[in-house]
């Protein structure tokens, strides 16, 4: 008997215990189950969720292996040991296995707990619940690692990653029926809780921290500091990067969003797999370049002077905006989640420009926290429902009108 | 209970669980919110609440059959606000620095829904010892969330407990702190306030399957 077989039949037989659904959670996602459906005709497709969460998994990969390199990359160059990157994307100075590892070491505790913690709680809730697991935490246990800092400490993330699978998901009924994307949940919840290790000019170099420690208990070091690009912006400071660095992502950030190149080519992936709605990223790239370019004018026209503390933000120019931050990781990775998106073609335009527009808003209005596109999204997550409300009665009224004249 | 008849009882003991008025009716929520990042301000609050409606509901009650229903809102407003002045100044003379945390919250007992809903549906219609019990046990079961969610929100939110630092010193790293243990911030915002009173809810509701309403 195959292996097929005999897990079938295992199934079967200890189908009445509690556990069951933690094995049958294991089981497929190795096998397609045997069980059929009974009654009425099913057209089964092979692309059930697991495997559309697979796709989300595979379109990230890239920035978290450049993230570990980076983690690494960063840590080096702010002591010193390493020269900046000269040669363009494949630089030697940046693809070394030392880079690696740090970053390696660094991240994978990321990755072990976000899955470890948020996977816990979707079994144990399955087990209570007595359904069968979920599998919405897959693409969210892979985002969670992506958009914190390196150095942040692992029994703050695990707290945060109960609060946000717990408050943000399973109280709402799981999978499917959540307001907002757990992920940013758990980021925001992190940012409100934690914030000196959430922004500031420490926490996104691996080794700063621990830098300044040693410093109080008074060794002769140098202080290691670097900020973000928005952050640094956001105080009207010079920027030291050129544009190629930030496109590519030789720039301290959160673990795997400073990459443009790399989540572009995820973005097209999901697109050209059908998963992520490219009207939902066009139109959020869209409403960023809208009000980038509307702030553009105001400092050109003169309305706002350097004098001014949103000067920073509001000069840069508005492509800049594009690739500096998260919001290329937000809008391809996040904004798209098909559960918190609105669903109508028409809303998805509508949601995706106002998440652009609004994200580059609160960077600019909100110095003391320039990253706008995590409120951006949940903001937008928390109106996608009426939007597809209005959406929906728009088009009933407009059939009506047809009907109407049709009678008349 | 020899003193309390058993419908008596039920007037206290009521509000407490089965038909709390945070929990259940989802009234008194705004303070709940503002002022529960402290226990010793959930304490005073929950306190002062209970003075007010358990004094206004006698008062409310004697008057019952006087007052022309017509303008009842406004007579039951002037009650309450005599009575929130009232205690307003005893904090201000007796506790000055923690009616500064109140702040504007004491003045703002008079618009808790709590308290108006009490005058509505209780006092216009029953006696004054039976009123009396009523504002008690409203004003106990209100009380008694805001001092769950005060314990909870200064625990993990400051790491003390009526001011005494129970999880150690944050800046000379003693206790729990020197293992690494950081306060959460975001306790002290009222976001979380609403998230705790989500959490007492869900529990509640999902003990006493009976309270979930369609």
């Amino acid at each position: 008997m195959s292996l097929k077989n005999k897990l079938h039949n295992f199934k079967v037989k200890n189908k009445d215990k509690k556990w069951l659904p933690a094995f049958s959670a294991l089981h497929t996602f190795l096998f397609l189950p045997n069980e059929t459906t009974h009654g009425g005709t099913h057209i089964k497709v092979a692309d059930d969720l697991k495997r559309t969460m697979n796709t989300v998994i595979m379109a990230m990969i890239p920035c978290l292996i450049f993230g570990m390199f980076n983690a690494g990359y960063q840590h080096h160059l702010a002591l010193g040991e390493i020269q900046a990157v000269t040669s363009g994307f494949f630089s030697p100075e940046f693809w070394t296995l030392s880079n690696f590892m740090v970053g390696f070491w660094k991240i994978l505790p990321l990755v072990i707990v976000s899955y470890g913690v948020g996977l816990g709680i979707e079994f144990i809730f399955a087990i209570i619940k007595g359904h069968e697991v979920e599998e919405g935490y897959l693409v969210t246990g892979m985002l969670v690692p992506l958009i914190v800092p390196v150095d942040i400490p692992l029994w703050m993330l695990a707290v945060a990653v109960i609060f946000g699978v717990v408050i943000g998901k399973e109280v709402f009924g799981g999978t499917g029926m959540n307001i907002l994307n757990p992920a940013l949940t758990i980021r925001a919840f992190l940012f409100f809780a934690y914030p000196t290790w959430m922004s500031g000019d420490k926490v996104w170099i691996h080794g700063a921290v621990e830098r300044d420690q040693l410093i109080a208990s008074g060794q002769n070091l140098d202080a290691i500091s670097g900020e973000t690009i928005l952050g640094g912006l956001a105080q009207g400071k010079e920027i030291a990067y050129s544009l190629w660095d930030m496109f590519l992502g030789f720039i301290p950030g959160s673990v795997g969003e400073t990459s443009t190149l790399l989540i572009i080519l995820g973005g097209l992936f999901l697109i050209f797999t059908k998963i992520g709605s490219w009207r939902i990223m066009l139109s959020s790239v869209i409403g960023a370049i809208v009000m980038g370019l509307i702030f553009n004018q105001v400092t050109a026209s003169g309305w706002i002077t350097e004098s001014s503390k949103f000067y920073g933000l509001m000069s840069a120019p508005f492509w800049e905006h594009l690739v500096i931050g998260g919001f290329a990781f937000g809008t391809v990775f996040m904004a798209t989640d098909p559960v918190t998106a609105s669903q109508t073609n028409k809303g998805k335009w509508i949601y995706g420009f106002l998440i652009g527009f609004v994200s580059i808003m609160i960077r600019v209005f909100n110095p003391a926290y320039p990253e706008g596109v995590m409120l951006a999204i949940l903001l937008m997550n928390v109106f996608a429902p009426t939007i597809d409300h209005y959406v929906v009665q728009g088009n009933v009224k407009k059939r009506m009108k047809r009907l109407k004249a049709k009678v008349a | 209970m020899g003193l309390l008849s058993k419908k008596d009882a039920k007037l206290i003991t009521d509000p407490l669980a089965d038909n709390n008025p945070i929990t259940i009716q989802v009234l008194g929520i705004c303070s709940a919110l503002a002022i529960t990042a402290e226990l010793k301000a959930s304490i005073v609050m929950a306190l002062s609440v209970m003075a007010v409606l358990a004094i206004g509901n006698v008062v409310i009650s004697l008057m019952r059959n006087i007052i022309p229903s017509k303008i009842r809102i406004i007579v039951q407003l002037v009650v309450v606000a005599a009575l929130v002045i009232i205690v307003d100044q005893v904090l201000k003379a007796f506790a000055y620095e923690l009616s500064k945390t109140l702040s504007v919250f004491v003045g703002l007992i008079i618009t808790n829904c709590i308290i108006m809903g009490r005058f509505e549906a209780f006092a216009l219609g029953n006696k004054p010892w039976r009123s009396f019990l009523d504002g008690i046990g409203n004003a106990a079961g209100y009380g008694l969330i805001l001092i769950i969610v005060g314990f909870f929100r200064e625990l993990l939110g400051s790491g003390t407990l009526l001011g005494f630092k129970v999880l150690g010193d944050p800046i000379e790293k003693t206790g729990l702190y020197a293992i690494g243990y950081e306060n959460n911030g975001f306790m002290l915002l009222s976001p979380m306030a609403l998230i705790v009173v989500g959490i007492i809810i869900w529990v509640q509701r999902s003990r006493n399957q009976a309270l979930i309403e369609d």
